[in-house]
């Protein structure tokens, strides 16, 4: 399988996918 | 070091750390936004131009601007007096803030062990700055290319995290 990392546009997509998951861990942790 | 808690001398630290972060992620989406997409596009006799001159230069400014980054960033956290609690990701102080920054503190940390100890190490090899045989050229390449492109992911979250602070 192709490294997803590869395409440029897909590392932004994971980017905004991290930044969200940390939001609501941050968001809701305490 | 009584003069690093002055506000003044707090503010200056801060704005070293942005101006430094600047540099850093800008030449960090220089490469994954502009060069790397762009190489395949340029006739090969004009290669060079980039691997010989550019991208060199620009590594220099990435790399030292990482560090700068790393350092401003760390003395800011400690005059702030939340360098333990942000590092341990506030599970100590219980404050969503200290969670928040953290977050960001440890992408940029993984983000400059990354520039100094596989980008740099591999661009050296790929642009033939050191020696290494021309098989494992494209290797270094690729190698350097996925963690440009890990930081590139990273960046998103990082400068998120560290600027929403006031949210949390």
């Amino acid at each position: 399988m192709k490294n997803p990392l590869e395409s440029l546009q897909n590392t932004i997509l994971l980017g905004i996918a991290i930044t969200i998951v940390m939001a609501l861990i941050v968001k809701y942790s305490f | 070091m009584g003069f690093l808690m002055d506000p003044y001398a707090i503010f200056l630290v801060r704005w070293l750390h942005v101006i430094s972060g600047v540099m850093w992620i800008g030449l960090l989406w220089y490469f994954n936004f502009v060069q790397i997409p762009n190489m395949p596009k340029i006739p090969d006799e004009q290669k060079p131009a980039i691997s010989k001159v550019i991208a060199p230069a620009a590594l220099f400014w990435f790399r030292w601007a990482a560090l700068s980054t790393i350092v401003w960033g760390l003395i800011q956290a400690w005059q702030l007096g939340y360098i333990g609690n942000a590092l341990s990701l506030g599970l100590m102080s219980k404050s969503a803030a200290h969670m928040s920054i953290g977050f960001g503190m440890w992408m940029g940390l993984i983000m400059a062990f990354n520039v100094w100890f596989v980008i740099w190490p591999n661009q050296q090899k790929a642009l033939g700055l050191v020696d290494c045989p021309a098989d494992q050229k494209p290797k270094a390449a690729r190698t350097a290319m996925l963690f440009s492109r890990t930081n590139t992911m990273l960046s998103i979250p990082m400068s998120y995290s560290m600027v929403a602070v006031h949210l949390a």
